[in-house]
C-alpha cells in the first residue's frame, strides 16, 4: 500500500513537472509565438477575443501579467481541456487534432512496442538459457540493429520493400482512395497492411535491446542458489526456465521500460515522419514546420502524459510480479 | 567460531577495476570505432570542399567521385567526411556533459545520502520519465538558428537521467561495502573516500554509461537533423540523410547517397556496443564466467560438455 | 547389517580448469539406511563437490572423472545414478535423494509464494495428486517443521532465515525420499536457531527414517548429531568411523588437528553450551568429563 501511495505521489509530482515545463518553454524561448500565431490565424479567418485569450494563457504573450497569474490561467485553461486552436488545421482545435491522430500512434507504436518487448524478452530468455547456442551467438548482430537509426532502417526498408520490390505501400495509414474509415474488414485490413512496414521497423530496431538485456539477466540468474534448488527438485527444464529463471530475470527489463520508453517515442516520431503515418508524431512535425505553437505544445503535453501513464502502468505491473517491492519501500 | 575468526582476519578485500581482456569483441569494437574516428579526424583534410557544386548530379560511384555525387553534384565522400566529424563532435560533447551531469546527480547524491539523495533522485526520475526528443523538437522549433553546441547541450540535458539512475544504484551498494565503512570508522575524509574508494570502482560503469550516451546522442542528433531541426549550416550524418531524402535519393535509387551515412552510423554504434559488451563483462562477473573466452579456458572436450549438458542445465 | 541405501564407489571429480583441480579424489562410502553420516572438513576440501557429484548436479567445468553412486531402493533395485538418462535422472532427483543447500537464505525463489514452490514439487513428481490433497500435504509438511501453515501464502522475503531453512527442510521431505543431503544447512544461522533446526532434523529423522548426509566444517556439531563421521581433506576421506570412536580415538593426525582446533572440546568443560539433543549427547558429556579429569 505504501508502495502504491509513493508511486502515485511520484507521478503527481512528475505530472506537475511536465505541465510546468510545458508552461516554461514558450516563455523562455526567443521570439513571440503568440504574435506569430495570431498573424497566421488572422490570415485564415477572424480571431475571437476568447481564442486570443486561450492562446495567450498557453504561450504567454502578455508580459504585463505577473507570472504566477499567468501560471494560474494556464492551469485553469488545461483543467477545462482547452489547448487552443491549431493554425495548420484551422479551424480545428488542438484537442480535436490530438483526438484524431492519437489512436493511430497508439495503435502503431503501442502495439509494435509491446510486440518487440515480448519478442525480445522471449528470445533473450532462450538465448540466456542455451548459452553458446546459435541464438546466443546472434546477439551481437541484433545489437547492431539497435545502433541503426530507426529512420534509416525505415528508409532502407522502404527502398527495398516499397520501391525495389513493391510489396508494401510507401506511405499513409490506409488506402485513402478505395476504403472508407470505419469498423469494416476492408478498412482494418488496409490499416494492417499499411502499418506492417512501420511496425516492422520499430520491432527490428528495438527488439535487439530487450533481447540483450534479458539474455544477460538470464545468465546472471542462472547462477543464483534457487536455480540449483529448482534443479535438485527435479523440476522439468521448461518449468525451471519459466518460473524460476525468466520470472526473476525479466524484472530489470520491466523496470527498465521507463528508460527506454522515451527512446521508443523518439524513434517513432521519426518513423512516422518517414512513412507519413497519420499519427501524432507527424502532426507534431507539421506543427513545428508551420509555427503552430499551440498544437506543438498540446502534442508535447499529450506525449509526455502518455509516457507518464505508460510508466505508471508498468510500475503497477511490476508491483504485482515482484512481491518484494511492496514490502521494501 | 571459525567463521568469525576468518571474517576478522581476512584482509579487507576491495574490488579494483581491471582492464578488460582483449577479446575478439573488444578488438573488433576498437578497430571499427577507431577507424571511424580517424576518418572523422583526417578525412576532412583530404577531401574537396563538401559544398562545392559540380555539373554532374546524381552520378554513381566512379573514379572521380568514389561515392558518387548528390543531386547538385557535390561529392558524397567529402560530405561524408565532414558529416562524420560533425556527428562525432556531437557525440563527444554530449558524452562529456552526460558524464558530468550523471556523476553529479547520481554519485554525489547517493553518496551524500539523506534529503539531498531524495531530492536528486526525485529530480532524476522526473527527467527520466519526461521523454527527451519531444522536448528537443519543441525547443528546436523556437530557435531557428542553432549551433551544433546548442543541439548537443539540449541533447545532454534531456538524456543524462538514465545514467544517473544506474550510477546511483551502484554508488548506494558501494557505500555500504565493508571497506568503505572501515574507512569511515578510521576517520578518513568523506570526499577522500569518495575519490579514492568509490570512484575507481565506478569507472567501468561510468565508461559504459558514457559510451551509451555517445551512441544515443549521435542517434538523437541524426534523428533531429533528419527532421530538418538540427543545427543550421552543419554537416552531420543526419543532415546528409535529410538532404538525401529531400533530393528524392530514395525514389531515384541513389543508394550511394543515403546508404553510407546510415551505415557509418550503424557501424560506429555497433563498435561502441561491442566495446560496451566487454565493459559489461567487467562490471558483471557472472557474465564473465559465461563468456566464450572463459569457456575455452576449460579443459573440456565438446564431448564432455555435451555429456555434462545431459545431466544439468 | 542391513542393506545400505547408497554406495559411492571410487568417485573422483575434477574441475577442468587450467591447471585442473582434483576436488574429490577416489572417494568410497556407504550410507546405511536411516543413519546420519557426518561429512566434516575445512572449507574448500571438496565436501560440496562430493555432494553435488552424488546427484550429478555438477556444472562445467566440474566433471566426474571416475566412479559411481548407486542408490539401493527399499524394494531391492539398484539404481546407478550415473546410468540414468536425462529424464530418469530428473525424475529420480528429490524423489530418491533431496537436498538442503548451503545458501539457505537464497535457496527459495524470491518472486513466487512458498505454496507455489511446494506445489511445483508435487505437480512434477506426483501429477496424479488432487489439488485438495496437494494443498493439505503442503500445509502438513510445514507444520511438521514447526511453521504455521498460513505461511504457505507468504513470500520468502517475509520469512526469517531460520524459517526459510525450515521451509527448505519441509520441501526436502515432501516426497519422503530415502536420503537427504544437507550441505551446511545451518551455517548462515545464529546459534539458537541452529540448535532448534538440528533438533528438528534429528526428530524428523527418527519419525521418518530417512538417511542424512550432513555436511559441515563444524566437527563438534557433527559429533552431536551423527551416527558416523567421515573426515575429508583435500578431496580425500582420511578417516571414517563411528562418531564416538572418532572422538575418543581419532586415528588420523588430521582428525586430531581438527578436534584440537575447537578449544571448547578439549578445554574447560561447560565452556560450550549446548542443548540436550539425545542420549548421544549425554554420553558425549560423560566422556568429556572423563577426558577433562585425565588431562588435569
Ligand atoms: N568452478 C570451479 N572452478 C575451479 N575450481 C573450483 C570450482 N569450484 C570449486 N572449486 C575448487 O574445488 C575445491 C572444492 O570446493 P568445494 O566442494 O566447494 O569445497 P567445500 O564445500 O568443502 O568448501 C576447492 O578447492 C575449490 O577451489
Ligand atoms: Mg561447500
Amino acid at each position: 500500500m505504501r508502495y502504491l501511495i509513493r508511486k502515485f505521489g511520484f507521478y503527481l509530482v512528475a505530472l506537475w513537472a511536465a505541465l510546468t515545463v510545458n508552461f516554461c518553454i514558450p516563455r523562455l524561448m526567443p521570439g513571440d509565438p503568440v504574435e506569430i500565431m495570431m498573424s497566421k490565424l488572422g490570415q485564415k479567418g477572424p480571431v475571437t477575443p476568447e481564442t486570443r485569450q486561450s492562446i495567450e494563457a498557453l504561450l504567454g504573450a502578455d508580459s504585463s501579467r505577473p507570472l504566477p497569474r499567468q501560471y494560474g490561467d494556464y492551469l485553469a485553461g488545461l483543467a477545462t481541456g482547452d489547448l487552443g486552436v491549431s493554425v495548420t488545421f484551422f479551424p480545428a482545435s488542438v484537442i480535436d487534432i490530438i483526438g484524431r491522430t492519437l489512436p493511430w500512434t497508439i495503435g502503431l507504436i503501442g502495439l509494435a512496442t509491446v510486440i518487440s518487448f515480448l519478442a525480445g524478452v522471449g528470445l533473450g530468455t532462450l538465448a540466456g538459457w542455451r548459452r553458446g547456442s546459435w541464438l546466443d551467438n546472434l546477439i551481437p548482430v541484433t545489437t547492431m540493429f539497435q545502433s541503426v537509426p530507426y529512420f534509416w532502417l525505415a528508409l532502407i526498408l522502404l527502398f527495398l520493400l516499397g520501391s525495389v520490390w513493391p510489396l508494401f505501400p510507401l506511405n499513409g495509414g490506409y488506402d485513402v482512395y478505395t476504403v472508407t474509415p470505419g469498423w469494416n474488414g476492408e478498412f482494418l485490413g488496409s490499416v494492417l497492411y499499411y502499418g506492417a512496414l512501420p511496425a516492422l521497423t520499430i520491432i527490428v530496431s528495438s527488439a535487439g535491446g530487450w533481447m540483450l538485456g534479458m539474455r544477460n539477466m538470464m545468465v546472471s540468474t542462472l547462477s543464483e542458489d534457487y536455480m540449483l534448488t529448482a534443479e535438485a527438485k527435479g523440476l522439468r527444464p521448461g518449468r525451471i526456465m519459466r518460473r524460476y529463471a525468466a520470472r526473476n530475470a525479466v524484472l530489470p527489463s520491466i523496470s527498465g521500460f521507463a528508460i527506454s520508453l522515451g527512446f521508443v517515442v523518439a524513434g517513432s516520431i521519426v518513423t512516422e515522419a518517414v512513412f507519413s503515418y497519420p499519427g501524432i508524431g507527424s502532426a507534431l512535425l507539421q506543427a513545428v514546420g508551420g509555427n503552430d505553437y499551440a498544437l506543438m505544445q498540446g502534442i508535447f503535453l499529450i506525449i509526455t502524459l502518455a509516457v507518464l501513464g505508460a510508466n505508471l502502468l508498468v510500475d503497477l505491473l511490476y508491483s504485482v510480479i515482484d512481491p518484494r517491492i511492496r514490502a521494501r519501500s | 567460531m571459525t567463521a568469525d575468526t576468518v571474517a576478522l582476519t581476512a584482509p579487507v578485500t576491495r574490488r579494483r577495476p581491471t582492464w578488460p581482456p582483449l577479446t575478439a569483441k573488444l578488438a573488433a569494437g576498437l578497430i571499427l570505432g577507431g577507424a571511424v574516428v580517424l576518418f572523422g579526424l583526417l578525412g576532412p583534410l583530404l577531401v574537396q570542399d563538401p559544398s562545392r557544386v559540380g555539373d554532374i548530379g546524381l552520378a554513381g560511384p566512379s573514379g572521380d567521385h568514389l561515392l558518387g555525387t548528390t543531386q547538385t553534384g557535390q561529392d558524397v565522400l567529402a560530405q561524408l567526411a565532414y558529416a562524420t566529424r560533425g556527428s562525432l563532435i556531437v557525440g563527444a560533447i554530449v558524452g562529456v556533459l552526460t558524464l558530468l551531469l550523471s556523476a553529479f546527480f547520481g554519485i554525489v547524491g547517493a553518496y551524500a545520502g539523506g534529503w539531498l539523495d531524495e531530492l536528486f533522485s526525485l529530480f532524476t526520475n522526473i527527467v527520466l520519465v519526461i521523454p527527451g526528443l519531444p522536448v528537443v523538437i519543441v525547443i528546436s522549433a523556437y530557435v531557428p538558428d542553432k549551433s551544433l553546441l546548442l543541439v548537443s547541450l539540449v541533447l545532454a540535458i534531456t538524456g543524462w537521467a538514465g545514467s544517473a539512475r544506474v550510477l546511483r544504484g551502484s554508488t548506494l551498494s558501494l557505500r555500504g561495502r565493508d571497506y568503505v565503512l572501515a574507512c569511515r570508522v578510521a576517520g578518513e575524509k568523506r570526499w577522500r573516500i569518495l575519490a579514492v574508494e568509490i570512484l575507481p570502482n565506478l569507472i567501468p560503469l561510468l565508461a559504459s554509461q558514457v559510451v551509451f550516451a555517445v551512441i544515443f546522442a549521435i542517434l538523437g542528433e541524426a534523428g533531429l537533423s533528419y527532421l530538418g531541426l538540427g543545427a543550421s549550416g552543419s554537416f552531420t550524418w543526419g543532415t546528409m540523410l535529410y538532404y538525401a531524402q529531400n533530393g528524392l535519393a530514395l525514389r531515384l535509387g541513389a543508394w550511394w547517397w543515403f546508404v553510407p551515412p546510415g551505415l557509418l552510423l550503424a557501424l560506429f554504434g555497433a563498435a561502441l556496443s561491442l566495446i560496451n559488451f566487454s565493459i559489461d563483462e567487467i562490471i558483471n562477473p557472472k557474465l564473465r564466467s559465461q563468456t566464450r573466452a572463459s569457456r575455452r579456458g576449460w579443459r573440456m572436450s565438446s564431448e564432455q560438455l555435451r555429456k555434462a549438458k545431459e545431466s544439468t542445465l | 547389517m542391513t542393506r545400505p541405501v547408497l554406495t559411492i564407489e571410487n568417485l573422483s571429480v575434477d574441475y577442468l580448469v587450467d591447471p585442473p583441480v582434483h576436488a574429490v579424489k577416489d572417494v568410497s562410502l556407504t550410507l546405511r539406511r536411516g543413519e546420519v553420516l557426518g561429512l566434516a572438513g575445512e572449507s574448500g576440501c571438496g565436501k560440496s563437490t562430493l555432494a553435488y557429484g552424488i546427484v550429478r548436479l555438477l556444472k562445467p567445468p566440474a566433471m566426474i572423472t571416475s566412479g559411481r553412486a548407486v542408490f539401493h531402493s527399499p524394494e531391492g533395485h539398484d539404481i546407478d545414478w550415473g546410468d540414468l538418462g536425462p529424464e530418469d535422472l530428473r525424475a529420480a532427483r528429490w524423489d530418491k535423494i533431496s537436498m538442503v543447500f548451503q545458501g539457505a537464505m537464497n535457496s527459495l525463489n524470491p518472486v513466487i509464494s512458498i505454496r507455489d514452490q511446494f506445489e511445483d514439487i508435487f505437480r512434477t513428481h506426483r501429477p496424479a495428486l488432487r489439488r485438495r490433497e496437494r494443498r493439505d500435504r503442503c500445509g502438513d509438511l510445514l507444520e511438521r517443521v514447526g511453521v504455521d501453515r498460513a505461511r504457505l501464502n507468504s513470500y520468502p522475503h517475509e520469512l526469517s532465515g531460520g524459517m526459510r531453512q525450515r521451509v527448505m527442510i519441509a520441501m526436502a521431505m515432501a516426497l519422503e525420499p530415502q536420503i537427504m543431503i544437507m550441505d551446511e544447512p545451518t551455517t548462515a544461522l545464529d546459534v539458537v536457531v541452529q540448535r532448534e533446526i538440528l533438533r528438528e532434523i534429528s526428530r524428523l529423522r527418527g519419525e521418518l527414517g530417512f538417511a542424512v548426509v550432513f555436511i559441515t566444517h563444524d566437527l563438534p556439531l557433527l559429533l552431536e548429531i551423527s551416527d558416523r563421521i567421515a573426515v575429508m581433506r583435500q578431496g580425500e576421506i582420511v578417516e571414517l568411523g563411528d562418531a564416538l570412536d572418532l572422538y575418543t580415538d581419532p586415528r588420523h593426525d588430521y582428525t586430531r588437528q581438527l578436534l584440537a582446533s575447537f578449544p571448547s572440546l578439549t578445554g574447560e568443560r561447560g565452556s560450550f553450551v549446548r542443548g540436550a539433543l539425545d542420549d548421544r549427547l549425554l554420553a558425549l558429556d560423560a566422556i568429556d568429563a572423563g577426558a577433562a579429569k585425565e588431562t588435569s
